[in-house]
């Protein structure tokens, strides 16, 4: 664990001395709670109708298939008219897109990423990497399964796949939304142990709260 | 002294039509700069499903009570806005609140919103909405500046603080509206509108593609559907003030959307021709450039 | 290159020029020599761009070679330093006050192969592994393989396929 995120004694401007614990002080350590759909049928169907109409996408690249998704966003294949957005903060998206594959490195990133965002929120996995590996399978440091560190709502295939499949992923997202089958938020909060299990067998160094809010 | 309580459901009348067609506007709009970059852009309705969407999250979490408060304020700064200016003039039902002194409770109200946003971004302790927090207080004052000179030219011009009676004046032909009665000011306060509406070239502070989005980094589900409230009122209530000021008000709601919409075209227009301005050069832009004309037209009137 | 590896002779002992293009030229230095060579390629022979600094394991000879290579910018031409150490307990003169980009070269090679730069700094920071806790990956000893599949949930059903063999028999169907 680095050195300035060890418990400590700071003494401040004013002579007092007190203790800090910046791995108290930065984040909340409540796990995540499950929210489920509370209100009635036809309320919560219009909600998964506005969710699947509006995709906002968190602009985090973690592989080579980050520069598929640049064309999405330009004149030949604009992605805005199906409602798909960029975010620059994790605050406001609802998709996570692993875009490739994913060292140990930015699987701690890409999971601190997925706990900021609101519930609902989903994860779609590009590519063959996130699926077994792809042709990193043998790498000794990349993870091989996605879904066993972060709810898979949907998986694209492809090495990499081009933009007009990662369109038509998005609509078969879209179908899962309004159909209420994305809840991968719930299914993290369920099996909150189980994940946490499985990233912290790759993760060795695990310097964060178990839940980053 | 009497109060027509009709005047609240008038007024809340106003708010709705005004919110509504705020929401069209801007989605219109960002279709326009869509099709300048020849892309198809967002269905113009999109901005009701985002706001749909962000209201119906299920999760959100708070940094205090000054969170909570900052989309409020921006709100309120918004909301009142429109409702102490007369939206239409010479209409019982649309003219709102207005009163002797509201053109300097309208200069004030531009500005609250971004104060209350500077105490909830501040909250969130984000580092990036602390950064954009600054650049935005410090760029909205420095477009500030010539807006507050050319009011003032309009308000000596017309020897009045009313916004009503400024319409009056303006009335019988387009010879009288101030745009042609005194142009220094209206090319001061123009240049002005570019930088208080966050459009290109002065979008620093909010865009998206800027490592810190600003001072909304922290605020998502229904803190973040309460700003976009705000953005789709904001900008039609302070065009809503320049319409009255400067181009001889509306006596309908087609006259009123066909000015709105060529006022906010004006920005978007200036917005898809030229690139994004740092902080410094943008406010060494609007002192070089917009406040001396707001001085001129002064001293014209 | 010739008259280079001529004029440098005379000042040091090098090894024997392998020429691999007309532009392109590696040369082995005895370690001790390596940083006199350097500055005098630097700073008399025009060689100012160190272009990268990698190393290659050379497991069954017990050695770890080092490869400095570096530019010419006006005359166009490539020069590698090759260096060997020994592979046990393997150790190096830091260059990162000749080229402070070597520093973050040394960092690399001291997490990749563990190869130590006394004096580099931030050289025991972590580069790109975090948390690493086998030896360097590198290595040729390190077995990456077995460590993946130790490390590293698998999906059962990949299949992996020859593509030559894959394309023949896709468009050759009949065996042809």
């Amino acid at each position: 664990m680095k050195e300035e995120l060890l418990k400590r004694v700071v003494k401040g401007p004013d002579g007092v001395e007190f203790e800090v614990e910046p791995l108290r002080d930065y984040y909340c350590e409540a796990p995540p709670a499950v929210h489920p759909p509370v209100y009635a049928k036809i309320v919560e169907d219009l909600f998964n109708w506005a969710r699947s109409q509006s995709i906002w996408i968190l602009g985090f690249g973690t592989g080579c298939g980050a520069i598929e998704m640049r064309p999405l966003m330009t004149p030949r294949f604009d992605a805005y008219r199906y409602g798909i957005q960029w975010r620059p903060t994790p605050r406001q998206a609802n998709l996570l897109v692993i875009s490739g594959y994913l060292s140990v490195k930015t699987l701690k990133r890409a999971i601190r990423a997925y706990e900021q965002m609101q519930n609902p929120k989903y994860v779609v996995g590009l590519g063959s990497c996130t699926i077994n590996g792809g042709m990193y399978w043998d790498s000794y440091n990349t993870i091989k399964r996605l879904d066993d560190y972060l709810p898979v709502d949907l998986y694209i295939t492809g090495c990499m796949p081009r933009p007009e499949a990662l369109l038509a992923g998005f609509e078969d997202l879209k179908k899962l939304i309004r159909a209420g089958k994305a809840e991968g938020a719930n299914q993290y909060a369920e099996n909150f142990d189980w994940y946490k299990t499985n990233q912290k067998r790759v993760i060795h160094d695990w310097d964060m709260p178990d839940y980053n809010w | 002294m009497t109060f027509d309580w009709m005047k609240i459901p008038y007024a809340l009348l106003t708010l709705f039509i005004v919110f509504n067609f705020g929401l069209l506007l801007t989605a219109f709009i960002a279709k326009i700069g869509a099709r300048a970059g020849r892309r198809h852009g967002i269905p113009i309705w999109q901005n009701y499903i985002d706001l749909i969407k962000n209201y119906g999250q299920r999760s959100s979490i708070t940094h205090g009570v000054m969170f909570y408060l900052g989309p409020v304020f921006r709100l309120t700064g918004g909301v009142g806005l429109l409702l102490f200016v007369p939206t239409i003039y010479g209409s019982e039902m649309f003219s709102n609140l207005s009163f002797a002194g509201d053109l300097i409770l309208a200069l004030y109200f531009v500005f609250f919103g971004t104060l209350g946003m500077a105490l909830g971004a501040g909250e969130s302790g984000h580092p990036h909405a602390a950064i954009g927090i600054t650049r935005g207080l410090a760029q909205v004052t420095a477009a500030e500046l010539p807006l507050a000179l050319a009011v003032f030219a309009v308000a000596l011009q017309y020897q009045t603080l009313s916004v009503t009676e400024i319409v009056a004046a303006q009335q019988g032909g387009m010879m009288n509206w101030t745009m042609f009665t005194n142009p220094l000011a209206v090319a001061a306060a123009m240049l002005a509108f570019l930088g208080s509406m966050m459009r290109p070239p002065f979008d620093v502070v909010l865009a998206p593609q800027e490592i810190p989005i600003g001072p909304p980094t922290e605020y998502h589900s229904a803190y973040l559907a309460l700003m976009q409230t705000n953005r789709a009122i904001f900008p039609i209530a302070k065009i809503v003030i320049y319409m009255n000021l400067f181009f001889g008000g509306a006596t309908s709601w087609p006259e009123f959307a066909v000015k709105v919409f060529l006022i906010y075209l004006f920005s978007a227009f200036v917005g898809v021709c030229f690139p994004r301005f740092r902080v410094e050069q943008s406010i060494r832009w609007f002192l070089i450039w917009a406040v001396p004309l707001g001085v001129l037209s002064i001293l014209w009137v | 290159m010739r008259e280079l590896h001529t004029r440098l002779k005379q000042l040091f002992p090098l090894g024997e020029l392998t020429e691999q293009r007309p532009d392109l030229a590696f040369v082995t230095v005895p370690a001790a020599f390596l940083r006199p060579t350097l500055l005098h390629l630097r700073d008399r022979e025009g060689f100012t761009h160190l272009v990268l600094l990698t190393a290659v394991d050379w497991l069954e000879e017990g050695q770890f070679q080092l490869t400095y290579l570096l530019t010419n910018r006006h005359a166009a031409t490539t020069l590698g330093l090759r260096v060997m150490l020994p592979r046990e307990d393997a150790r190096m003169e830091s260059i990162h006050e000749v080229w402070p980009t070597a520093a973050t070269y040394q960092r690399e090679l001291r997490e990749m192969f563990g190869i130590d730069f006394p004096g580099s700094p931030r050289l025991h920071e972590e580069f790109i592994l975090e948390g690493w806790n086998d030896i360097p990956p590198y290595r040729r000893d390190f077995d990456t393989l077995k460590y993946a599949r130790e490390s590293y949930n698998e999906r059962p059903g990949r299949e992996t396929h020859d593509p030559a063999t894959h394309m023949k028999q896709k468009l050759y169907p009949g065996g042809a």
